[in-house]
């Protein structure tokens, strides 16, 4: 099955990153925006509080902030939550092909609210 | 402290951990690392490596990962009262974590389970296209909210489904005489091999417009809580909806891989995730599911399960507590 072939390879992939990223941050071999020894400072905060003190933007800022340690991170962990749509755009054309219209319009229903999530449009208020 | 007591500290930072690990175990206090006091403390400040934290995370969440296959929950039900409960982050810092300890635990069972036959994807479409929409939504309200109030909502929802955990009963095989019109129009049937008796299990399924308007509040409180809700999503499956309990315990699984990915993004996006809080708790659990599925065999579900739920009450009722002020 295609989504399950996809979703297997993509896992194994995203852990890779996951442990690279995290070695390279731990072990301090780009710096970091929050240097490491630092953070305890800071994860006790409300995540606005912390944003606002730490002068981090939210959304797909992180993106502009990969050369930084604790940011590199990102690519894994971004890695791992997009891999839901990737399976989907992958399983979706099977359902076209078969005829089976409500997959079909569930499948690009899915699609469209991971991307609503995933595109930085919703915001979380704050506390 | 003298120059003498302090290197000796420095050059033993082990000792101070090891301490500190077993007080946490035994009293269940927050600990300290760092030059930081975290909040609600109560224990004396002490000098460590900011390593501990991380190190001691992953050893924790070591052992949920192999409770929770033992007791058989999801990691993140019980990662998020625990380590919200008891360790310094913040609530939300923890949701985050929590949501993606989730999401990665069903991401790695589900190629297993689609290949099985044992979750279905004609099944997990309807469902998560509910869930994963009012995830998003859980998700910003828990954002949005003070940390009190979630605190206190999560607190009455773990002990929620710890009452579910010890009432509801669970059915092998329901009777399905009927499938309803909705799961008719969209074919959501299917066969299964039980391994343990070697027959093919046919199964269909019924009520299903009531389990997807239940789905609704299930996906809220997963991108509220950062929880799982596998616990949840079992039950409306398969004693609702008559799913056999093994192909619904498999879809609750597979669900939260597109459930919690679409609240981990609201997380994600509104800076709640914190890489040092998220990566061992990760490598932690999923290490910790090997184990327990290697050693499943050799203990006793039903014991383990009543340590689960033991665990559970006693994280409930702290996080119950602590939102109300009571138990700081």
């Amino acid at each position: 099955m295609i989504y399950a072939r996809i979703l297997d390879g993509g896992v194994r992939i995203g852990v890779v990153i996951l442990v690279i990223t995290f070695a390279i941050y731990v072990f301090e071999i780009i710096t970091s925006h929050i240097p490491v020894n630092e953070l305890p400072k800071y994860w006790g905060l409300p995540v606005h509080e912390y944003l606002a003190t730490c002068k981090i933007s939210t959304g797909w800022s992180w993106l502009g902030m990969l050369g930084k340690g604790d940011f590199v991170n990102f690519m894994g962990i971004a890695f791992l939550a997009g891999m839901t749509i990737v399976c989907y755009v992958a399983v979706t054309p099977v359902f076209y092909r078969k005829k089976d219209s409500a997959f079909f319009i569930l499948s690009l229903a899915e699609i469209g609210v991971l991307i609503l999530a995933a595109s930085g449009i919703l915001g979380g208020g704050g506390h | 402290m003298g120059l003498n007591e302090y290197q000796e500290k420095q050059r033993m930072p082990w000792r101070g951990v090891c301490f500190q690990i077993l007080y946490f175990l035994l009293m269940g206090q927050n600990l300290v690392f760092g030059d930081e006091i975290a909040p609600s403390l109560s224990l004396p400040t002490s000098q460590f490596p900011w390593w501990g934290w991380p190190l001691l995370l992953f050893f924790v969440t070591l052992i949920m990962g192999i409770l929770a296959v033992l007791g058989g929950v999801g990691g993140g039900v019980l990662f998020v009262p625990i380590v919200g409960g008891f360790f310094p982050f913040h609530l939300d810092f923890v949701r985050g974590a929590g949501l993606l300890v989730a999401l990665c635990g069903a991401l790695a069972a589900g190629p297993g389970l689609l290949r099985r036959g044992m979750a279905d994807l004609r099944l997990s479409i309807p469902v998560a296209l509910i869930t994963s929409s009012f995830a998003i939504v859980g998700a910003m309200l828990g954002l949005a909210l003070p940390t009190h109030i979630v605190q206190t909502a999560l607190g009455a929802t773990i002990l929620g489904i710890v009452l579910i955990m010890f009432l509801a009963k669970k059915s092998e095989y329901p009777e399905v005489r009927k499938a309803d019109a909705l799961s008719t129009a969209l074919k959501i049937s299917g066969v299964y091999n039980e391994v343990s008796t070697g027959q093919d299990i046919a199964w269909k399924i019924h009520r299903t417009p009531q389990g997807l308007l239940l789905f609704t509040l299930v996906g809220v409180m997963a991108g509220m809580f950062g929880i799982g809700a596998g616990a949840a999503n079992v039950p409306v499956l398969n004693l609702l909806m008559g799913a056999p309990l093994k192909v619904s315990v498999a879809t609750s699984k597979f669900l939260l891989s597109i459930t919690d990915s679409s609240a981990a993004w609201v997380y994600i996006n509104n800076g709640a995730v914190l890489p040092l809080l998220v990566v061992p708790s990760i490598m932690g659990i999923m290490l910790g599911s090997i184990v327990g599925v290697k050693i499943l065999a050799k203990t006793k579900p039903a014991a383990v399960r009543s340590i689960v739920i033991g665990i559970l009450l006693l994280a409930g009722l702290r996080a119950l507590l602590k939102g109300l002020g009571i138990w700081e």
